[in-house]
């Protein structure tokens, strides 16, 4: 690729571009040139503008100001759907295929191959897909329905959809977001092989260790503007970190001046021959107050079904005590009643209701003591939200604003908002920053360290190590069981082997 | 969009409807008063069009208001179920059927279980009658996991068949001079208002009370908006929903006594159709089909609305058949203004 990126222009530029939505700038200076044959990392905190910038890149969005072009050619029309779909196309965290077709007839979803009589021709649709598919060596049957794909596969697919239309430049937003370790290189051996076949690539993510195993330039983008553009090989991690955060800043290190938790402290969780069918085998597990306990591995070690089985979500065995009392099993009510502060893994899903306000949805579990006999005084469940909206330094225009109008850090604060309403002994958190921007990851963690300083304790479920880093202890689970146990200082390369279940 | 606010620049432009962001909540209230204007202006209308009839007491109070009462009782019941996120289409069958087993046993030719009945039990068993529709329906709901649209269509036809069978494509009439209830339903009066409108009122007061401030009542939206979110935030959502579905079903029984009352007779065609009047005034009154949006005020305020350009056309002279075009032009009309209005897709 290197020689000919100084004489063609990029493959797409955007310059100067502005967007505002009624009196919020969503983009006020959108500046991106990226080569042909480079996958060019775009990042930035929550509300930095990127989602506008990409909407814009894609024709979805008019902009009020600036100027996009490919190759040097100003854009097509916005009206002019198929000139756009043969420039870019974008996968997003959100599939955008039709869950119960084949993978071919999402592939050639309105352009179907036709045969005789004008009919569609079902052998000559398998062939063309199959074709398409072998030709960027994506190793998917088309005969599948699409909703049976996994995430990556997905996401292959989608990005072989808008190869076939000629698109050879692909934006992918948070591809990584939902995958675990080895989806993740497999993704990357694949996006590595089509750019070597000439497919340019914005890639989108919070996590930035991949920028580095991906990406030869990295753009950053702050509070709507653009920031800086450099080869990644010319930055340090720490750079890039300050960059999106706008202060010199490190990497979120929470908690580091813990006090140490004796092993004569009070237990206030104890999970004894825990078991939920399918999922998790036999786990012993004590949280004792003042403790955060991390539970780190894969996606199919069980550790996200044991949380929710702890909250009451699902059927368990075993027996789990809080303070010493037994807890029913599948029981919300019961667990919340118990003391069971909890966080779900994905706030879009079980999170916060989006259409109810900041106050609501932050109070959800504590509605029965907003007031006498089942009522809810909205005077005290404000005071409540207000507090909490407080301490959690959710930046929201109120306690009436709707959840589904935050970004996604304020409103992952509003469900961490939700889970400690009640005042929780425990706080089962499932992946509590997923999806969040750096400095939301600071105050949310900041949150968990200060919350179970005194009280309470934790078990975090999570396979950042950002998260981890918090933890006073992290515990490993593959297969259903707990395979291993680390005190703070853990080492990094040892416990990430661990949870890939990488032998070392 | 999920991009926080970086406000700069000229200050917020003073419509609200001018973007997404700070505006929202005030919006909603608004989406609340938006049929007051429509609804004053039907009166007006009615008032000059035909100025010594239509604000009278003798029509609007003792017959378009009083009318309007049992259809209203009935989209209190929708309302509840569509926050919920559910749809209940047998209710309009549970207008017809629970005042007719109710009423049969009293004054039926039957001897079965002990009939006749006394006139007191009218108001009780119509009641339970209605309930158990709402446990049966709930049970294949919550616990069959059935779509609630399909369960109610078929308990919609089972129990008109049910009611053809019991009142045997007769009439039963003349109910006022054999059942006190009924007689008292239709005529007594508060205050000079009839005792119909009364009830209308204070269920629909204490149904915007509970909704708004009780915790059984936000937590129907919190089902209907996000059921997952809810079920991890402690809400027992089978219940709740189970309940909404029982409480419809007795406010359904409740407004079949009423229509009884009025006409004074249990036709075996009782109720049939109004589902779509029922479902006309809660869209129109904003209620969402979505499930977790809207307000009983507005669902109200749609049936005073459905209601006036009835009126308004009945005085007109405008044929019956022709009122129920009207009617489904109004809906449209009313969700294109809300589609303006808020600025959302209606899906």
């Amino acid at each position: 690729m290197g020689q000919q990126e100084l004489v063609t222009a990029p493959v797409v530029e955007a310059i100067g571009v502005a967007k505002r939505f009624g009196p919020t700038v969503a983009l006020a200076d959108g500046n991106l040139s990226v080569s042909a044959g480079e996958t060019h990392a775009l990042v930035g905190r929550n509300g930095a503008g990127k989602s506008t910038l990409v909407a814009v890149l894609t024709g979805l969005l008019r902009p009020d100001a600036g100027e996009v072009r490919f190759a040097g050619r100003p854009a097509p029309p916005l009206a002019d759907r198929a000139a756009w779909r043969s420039l870019v196309a974008c996968v997003y965290q959100k599939p955008s295929v039709v869950a119960d077709l084949s993978v071919a007839e999402n592939l050639f979803l309105n352009r179907q191959p036709r045969g005789r009589f004008g009919l569609l021709s079902r052998p000559a649709l398998r062939r063309q897909a199959t074709e398409l598919l072998e030709s960027w060596a994506i190793p998917v049957n088309p005969e599948l329905p699409a909703g049976q794909l996994t995430v990556e596969q997905r996401q292959l697919v989608e990005i072989a959809g808008a190869l076939s239309l000629g698109a050879r430049f692909v934006i992918l937003d948070e591809p990584t977001a939902q995958l675990e370790g080895a989806a993740i290189a497999r993704l990357f051996d694949r996006l590595r092989d089509l750019r070597e076949q000439g497919v340019t690539f914005v890639f989108i993510s919070h996590h930035l260790p991949e920028i580095y195993q991906i990406c030869q330039r990295v753009t950053v983008f702050r509070d709507a503007r653009h920031v800086l553009t450099a080869p990644v090989g010319e930055l340090r991690e720490e750079e890039l970190v300050a960059a999106m955060v706008g202060e010199a800043r490190g990497l979120v290190r929470v908690g580091a001046d813990r006090p140490a938790v004796g092993s004569d402290a009070d237990p206030v969780l104890e999970l004894t021959g825990v078991g939920v069918p399918g999922f998790v085998e036999h786990v012993d597990l004590t949280v004792r107050r003042g403790e955060i306990v991390g539970v780190a591995g894969s996606a199919a070690s069980g550790k996200r079904q044991l949380a929710e089985a702890l909250a009451g979500l699902r059927p368990r065995t075993g027996e789990v005590r809080l303070a010493g009392r037994r807890v029913p099993a599948a029981n919300v009510p019961a667990a919340l009643r118990a003391g069971i502060g909890y966080l779900p893994g994905d706030r879009n899903v079980d999170g916060f209701v989006p259409g109810l306000s900041v106050a609501e949805n932050a109070t959800m579990t504590i509605a029965g003591n907003l007031g006498p006999a089942g009522t809810v005084l909205p005077g005290r469940r404000d005071a409540v939200a207000r507090r909490l909206i407080a301490d959690l330094e959710v930046h929201t225009a109120g306690p009436h604003q709707p959840v589904s109008e935050l970004s996604g850090g304020n409103s992952q604060k509003v469900v961490m908002a939700r889970a400690l309403a009640s005042d929780p002994r425990v706080l089962v958190l499932v992946a509590p920053t997923a999806g969040v921007d750096v400095r939301s990851k600071e105050s949310l963690l900041g949150a968990v360290d200060r919350e179970t300083r005194a009280q309470r304790g934790a078990l975090l479920v999570s396979d950042e190590l950002a998260d981890l880093c918090v933890c006073d202890r992290v515990v490993v689970m593959a297969g259903g069981r707990v395979i291993a146990e680390h005190p703070r200082g853990w080492d990094e390369a040892d416990l990430v082997a661990e949870i890939e279940g990488i032998g070392r | 969009m999920t991009e926080t606010s970086t406000t700069t620049g000229p200050e917020a432009p003073a419509l609200p409807a001018a973007g997404p962001g700070r505006g929202r909540p005030r919006l909603a209230r608004l989406r609340d008063l938006a049929l007051i204007p429509p609804i004053v202006a039907l009166l007006v209308y009615g008032y000059v069009t035909n100025p010594d009839v239509f604000l009278t007491k003798s029509y609007f109070v003792d017959s378009v208001l009083k009318n309007l009462a049992p259809l209203a009782l009935v989209v209190l019941a929708e309302a509840l179920v569509l926050i919920v996120g559910k749809f209940d289409l047998s209710l309009e069958s549970v207008v017809g059927i629970a005042p007719a087993i109710a009423v049969f046993m009293v004054v039926g030719k039957t001897s079965a279980l002990g009939a006749p009945w006394p006139a007191w039990t009218v108001l009780p068993v119509a009641l339970v009658f209605g309930a158990l529709v709402g446990v049966f329906n709930g049970l294949l709901i919550v616990r069959f996991k059935l779509s609630a649209f399909i369960v109610t269509l078929a308990m919609l036809i089972t129990l008109r068949g049910l009611q053809l069978t019991i009142v045997g494509g007769a009439t039963m009439s003349n109910l006022a001079k054999q059942i006190p209830l009924l007689d008292n339903l239709a005529n007594l009066r508060f205050a000079g208002v009839p005792v119909a409108i009364w009830i209308v009122a204070i269920l629909f007061t204490a149904g915007i009370l509970v909704l708004g401030y009780t915790r059984v009542g936000r937590s129907l939206y919190a089902v209907g908006g996000n059921p997952a979110a809810a079920r991890a935030a402690g809400i027992r959502v089978d219940r709740v929903i189970w309940m909404t579905f029982v409480a419809a079903g007795l406010l359904a029984a409740l407004a079949g006594l009423m229509l009884s009352a009025q006409l004074g007779s249990v036709a075996a065609s009782q109720g049939e159709g109004m589902i779509f009047q029922v479902f006309a005034a809660a869209v129109i009154g904003g209620i969402s089909l979505e499930g977790g949006k809207g307000s009983l005020f507005g669902a109200l305020c749609g049936v005073l609305l459905l209601g006036l350009i009835q009126a308004v056309l009945t005085l007109a002279q405008v044929p019956g058949e022709q009122i129920q075009a009207v009617y489904g032009l109004v809906i449209l009309v009313a969700l294109v203004l809300a589609r303006l209005t808020t600025g959302k897709a209606q899906d």
